[in-house]
């Protein structure tokens, strides 16, 4: 049961990317995403292609496509492949439940697009209880040309929500570094793409390193790491505009930037005082405070959810470890025990848990520690895992990971359950960051 | 035995390289430092003044210690392998007595374990050789610390034969 949804998932995306790419034209997803272990007891689901009033083959995107690969990528689905759709009604008067309940789907989304005036559409969707033969929920949605994949994502948002209880986190975005080229002369960019990985944008271009991307709360702007000037600064740039400001080159390290939960200062890694400290910074004025202070590597500082303490790796122990302090200083608290290394910490929404890079006998991989219970659970197996990022949801974990003799991105649910490998067709993939949501 | 000997093939090979380099100051440490790095716009003025026969003797004699520039370090240390203090020495006193000649100690670490914490790792190695170059004579300010972590390595691979040539510094002198 568990090999036939991996291969029913395989395919569907499969199929889902090649609809994609033949419905949308030129636009090709950079990021290739492959269900790699699927999950039994996913809910089936039925995701019937939307109508269109218009010319066929001229519907302006795929919007029961896009809400299927979402709904599939989740982990808590399994979408019905095209081909064993029953029917395909477009409006509530159409659907027969009895079709439906033969496919043992549990839930049945229908919909469709009309053109409202020139660049402009209407998408109605509506989602059905199957075994109850009633409708759950409706939205009809405007939307220009260019925001259609975003409102297909949000379809899926609400789907999601409205059959888990939990907040679907679709409509988002993750931040990247690829690399290409020899080592000689290697090219760098920071890329910003829907976290389906469709619409990749470059937002920087370097020929000298970029690391350490970090969301503001507000989703407008990421901070990084550049090297562009032969050593370590850190840059705020905005995401709409491209235009940024230094925010910090001192001497020494400039270092893993990551911003408050109010977006009012940023954590960072400076060693201008000797050795690599926690400080955070005013974004606005600029303003130092430091936290740590001794002899040891203290670095890769993680703001918990209220903002009112910092985890950090910290080398005080003899090997790296985690440590949690009050952002506003003080005693820092040791919190891991296992492993000789535990170091690149995310905490998850909630602020229960963390995730981290930890390495035991020469392997290191993506663990998440239990805050409460002091519980540690190895998620991944990969040779060299690293980078971890919540989904603003707490349901996944993104990380990078080698695969032969490229460097990939994977995504795993937090119990473990539910994998993914998300590749760069040329080139290697990093330090993936996964936006907030995008509450505008 | 065998670290040895992978390290003495380094060696040689990047005397060679450095031996291989045309007339010209600038591209015998072109040769050892492009990894990425250009020096299209960041030409470095220093007022090597008149030290043109210890130039010559810097980019053209492969068998001088000076044309080695790589220190090697083992895993998760920043420690100076015993080896290395007789060529960081060589190194001191080339420097100690050209008091205007600047060097750039860049910091590297092997591909594992997390990309900051690797960064700091990297100083601390950069800041090792620094403190023995100190101790040697060498004054603060000729020496710049750059760290890379694990962004620039020497050698792609996930074995120990890529990660020891990764896990080093790289001594760069500038304006040549």
């Amino acid at each position: 049961m568990k090999g036939k949804n991996v291969i029913t998932m395989k395919i569907l995306l499969r199929i889902s990317v090649l609809f994609l790419s033949l419905f949308a034209g030129a636009v090709q997803a950079a990021l290739t995403i492959e269900i790699t272990q699927g999950v039994e007891g996913a809910q089936p689901i039925a995701v019937v292609p939307f109508g269109w009033s218009g010319a066929p083959g001229t519907a302006p995107e795929n919007i029961a496509a896009i809400i299927s690969a979402d709904l599939g990528r989740s982990g808590r689905f399994e979408p019905l492949p095209d081909s064993d759709l029953v029917a395909h009604p477009t409006e509530a008067a159409q659907v027969l439940f009895h079709n439906w309940r033969m496919v043992n789907v549990d839930n049945l989304v229908i919909g469709k697009i009309t053109q409202s005036g020139a660049g402009q559409y209407t998408v109605e969707f509506q989602l059905f209880d199957v075994l109850r033969g009633k409708q759950i929920t409706g939205y009809s949605l405007p939307a220009g040309r260019e925001d259609l994949r975003r409102v297909a994502h949000h379809i899926a948002d609400l789907i999601y929500e409205e059959l888990t209880g939990e907040r679907g986190a679709f409509d988002t975005r993750v931040a990247y570094i690829t690399t290409s080229g020899p080592i000689s002369n290697r090219s760098y960019t920071l890329v910003v793409a829907d976290s389906d990985g469709y619409d990749p944008q470059t937002i920087l271009s370097s020929k000298q390193p970029i690391m350490s991307p970090s969301w503001s709360p507000d989703g407008a702007r990421v901070a990084y790491v550049s090297f562009e000037k032969k050593t370590a600064e850190i840059y705020l740039q905005d995401v709409a505009t491209g235009s940024r400001r230094k925010l910090a080159s001192f001497k020494g390290i400039n270092g893993a930037p990551r911003w408050s939960p109010d977006g009012m200062r940023l954590a960072l890694t400076l060693s201008r005082d000797g050795n690599p400290e926690i400080y955070t910074m005013d974004v606005k004025s600029g303003a130092l405070t430091r936290l740590t202070n001794n002899l040891a590597i203290d670095t890769e500082p993680a703001w918990s959810p209220d903002g009112r303490s910092i985890v950090f790796t910290s080398s005080r122990g003899g090997s790296p470890q985690l440590y949690r302090i009050s952002s506003a200083g003080g005693k820092a608290q040791r919190l891991t025990f296992e492993g000789n290394y535990n170091a690149d910490a995310d905490f998850s929404p909630d602020g229960r848990k963390l995730a981290m890079v930890h390495g035991e006998s020469g392997h290191y991989r993506i663990a998440v520690l239990d805050l409460e219970s002091g519980n540690l659970r190895v998620l991944t197996d990969g040779r060299q895992d690293e980078s971890p990022s919540f989904s603003p949801n707490g349901s996944i974990i993104i990380y990078a990971t080698g695969e032969g003799n490229r460097e990939v991105l994977a995504a795993v649910s937090v119990d473990g359950r539910f994998r993914q490998r998300l590749s760069l067709q040329a080139g290697n993939v990093r330090e993936p960051s996964w936006s907030p949501f995008g509450d505008q | 035995m065998k670290f040895k000997l992978n390290r003495l093939i380094a060696v040689v090979l990047i005397a060679v390289l450095a031996g291989c380099s045309s007339k010209g100051g600038t591209t015998s440490d072109a040769t050892i430092e492009d990894r990425g790095t250009s020096f299209e716009d960041g030409a470095v003025t220093s007022g090597l003044g008149s030290s043109t026969s210890f130039d010559a003797y810097l980019s053209e004699n492969p068998d001088s210690p000076l044309a080695r520039r790589v220190i090697y370090f083992e895993y998760d240390s920043a420690d100076i392998q015993g080896d290395d203090l007789d060529l960081l020495s060589a190194h001191a006193a080339y420097l100690g007595a050209n008091p205007e000649q600047r060097i750039t100690l860049e910091g590297h670490t092997d591909e594992r374990g997390s990309r900051e914490y690797n960064i700091a790792l990297s100083e601390r190695r950069a800041v090792s050789v620094q403190r023995v170059l100190e101790l040697n004579g060498v004054s603060s300010g000729q020496i710049t610390i750059v760290s890379y972590g694990e962004e620039k390595p020497a050698a792609e691979g996930n074995s120990e034969a890529a990660w020891r040539l990764n896990r080093r510094v790289e001594i760069v002198y500038q304006g040549q």
